[in-house]
């Protein structure tokens, strides 16, 4: 285990230090510490090693991560693991807005509550939230699954393309073109990988979810819905 | 972006350091707007004496007489003090309103920053750490403050530009965001008997909040209001006398973190913010709910 103080060496420093490591198949964990809300902790990652945050952080960690694992004991500003592209991501506490926006893949775990705009584009990520989403998440999602364990804001996969939501608890409203649709077995042994990846299968069993999605209908201009535009 | 700072204390052992907290806190969210800087700090006024908390461009010409004319026109013994460009004019509350008119005609050029019992205002273009230093911020007592830092998007980069913006009496606001119908209610709160001193989108805010407090709702009402009638981008932290309030427009996208603990409640653009205050590891942390109204008061 190798310890960084982001807080005495600073943020370039840090990420320096782990872009050092790109490309590289060894390995290796890594601590920081103090890292006081700081921005972009841990953004560019592209090896397979283990990062522990030991605090919260601010903006946009672990942004494009690619093959590691990060881990955040605490809580997380806005944009956390955006545009992932593989590799693992967990947060102990809450994610501010926008968490996994535009992400292609990889798993973010969020142990509390996201707020607005979780999963926003996410065009192919697995994001497992243990607590609520907030309003307008998975806006505009392409593909990839989102797995909330607790209640959904309002307009949830508003404009939805084919990405699958599934929410334990209630949803406060369905954004455009998104709907209800049959929990089928596959699903729900898509769910239980997910749960037991997402380290939530001790709190929730897939048969206790509903499954969302597009209604297909947006995907192409509609004359009738002229008048709409 | 702009970044906005709150403190909220209810341990009154932590008063003495409400100046040095607030300091270090916008200091951290330069950052977020280099442009001008701001803070109101809220003290326990003596009985029977109000503060006016005056600035003015050429400041060595404007107050070397400005508290003896000032307490001939009010008939009353006035005590100022000059921070650099502001000064705070200490005189009997049941004189404020008099004196507020008085000094427009004494002293056309001192702009009048704040009024009240307990609220001082000093702001001025320049980074957080250097509007703060020049006031001396760090060293001042009190039992709530709101800091701001500004990014300008609605009105130029000038001292009056610059938040606080305080529109009645103890009352200020600051503002993250921006309206998009300031100057159909600024219009509005004219004919309503409101005054203003620029076209900032934000002291409208202020004004509505003001004009809501005059009509006999709570602050926390006022605010409930504010969700219905002002339209764009806004995350408002705004005080009172006695009081301290947040809230958010239902679309969030302006950032905002608030924890909470015996001691007091802190609001901040970022966490990072917040990270230097006594307890914060233990404190409760959460994101205020869009479209939701947060207030406190003693």
């Amino acid at each position: 285990m190798q310890t960084f103080d982001l807080a005495a060496q600073g943020l370039r420093a840090l990420n320096q230090t782990l872009h050092g490591l790109n490309g590289t198949t060894n390995q290796t964990a890594w601590e920081i510490v103090n890292p006081k809300g700081s921005h972009a902790i841990a953004v560019g990652l592209d090896a397979p090693i283990d990062v522990t945050v030991k605090g919260s952080t601010g903006y946009y960690c672990a942004g494009m991560n690619k093959q590691a694992t990060v881990r955040v004991k605490g809580s997380v500003g806005p944009g956390v693991a955006e545009n992932m592209m593989s590799g693992t991501v967990i947060v102990d506490g809450d994610a501010s807005q926008y968490a996994g926006a535009t992400g292609r893949g990889g798993l973010l775990v969020i142990k509390g509550n996201a707020a607005s705009r979780c999963g926003i584009s996410m065009k192919g990520i697995d994001i497992v939230v243990h607590g609520n989403i907030g309003h307008m998440s998975c806006f505009m999602a392409q593909s990839g699954n989102l797995v909330v364990l607790g209640d959904a804001g309002d307009a949830l996969g508003d404009s939805l393309y084919e990405a699958r939501l599934f929410v334990r608890g209630s949803v406060k409203s369905l954004g455009a073109d998104c709907i209800e649709k049959e929990m089928r077995p596959e699903h729900l042994e898509l769910l239980a990988d997910l749960l037991k990846r997402g380290e939530a299968d001790h709190l929730a069993k897939p048969e206790e979810f509903k499954r969302y999605g597009s209604a297909r209908k947006l995907y192409n201009f509609n004359v009738d819905n002229a008048s709409a535009y | 972006m702009c970044g906005i700072v709150g403190l909220f204390l209810k341990d009154p052992k932590l008063e003495p350091r409400l100046g040095e907290l607030l300091t270090d806190m916008l200091i951290t969210m330069t950052d977020r707007g280099p442009d001008s800087a701001g803070i109101a700090i809220y003290s326990r006024g003596k009985d029977g004496h109000a503060k006016l908390t005056v600035q003015s461009a050429d400041p060595d010409r404007d107050f070397a007489d400005l508290a003896d004319k000032l307490g001939k026109a009010i008939g009353s013994h006035v005590r100022l003090a000059q921070k650099d460009t502001h000064a705070v004019l200490d005189l009997p509350s049941d004189r404020l309103e008099a004196a507020r008119h008085a000094i427009r005609d004494i002293a056309p050029n001192v702009k009048v920053m704040s009024a009240g019992e307990g609220i001082e205002i000093y702001k001025e273009v320049g980074l957080p750490k250097d509007v703060a230093a020049r006031f001396d911020v760090a060293h001042m007592q009190g039992t709530h403050g709101i800091g701001h830092t500004r990014m300008a998007t609605e009105s130029a980069v000038t001292t009056m530009g610059a938040h606080p913006f305080s529109t009645g009496s103890d009352q200020c606001l600051v503002h993250n965001g921006s309206l998009s119908n300031h100057n159909g209610l600024r219009r509005e709160l004219i004919r309503q008997g409101m005054t203003f001193e620029t076209q900032n989108d934000t002291e409208v805010a202020a004004a509505y909040v003001s004009h809501k407090l005059k009509e006999g709702q709570n602050l926390g009402q006022a605010l409930e209001s504010g969700l219905d009638d002002l339209d764009g981008f806004f995350t408002f932290v705004v005080g009172t006398k006695d009081g301290f309030g947040v809230v958010r427009d239902p679309i969030a996208c302006k950032p905002a973190v608030m924890a909470e603990t015996d001691q007091y409640v802190a609001f901040g653009s970022e966490y990072r913010a917040l990270v230097n205050l006594p307890g914060i590891d233990n404190a409760r942390v959460w994101e205020p709910e869009p479209a939701t109204v947060y207030f406190w008061e003693r």
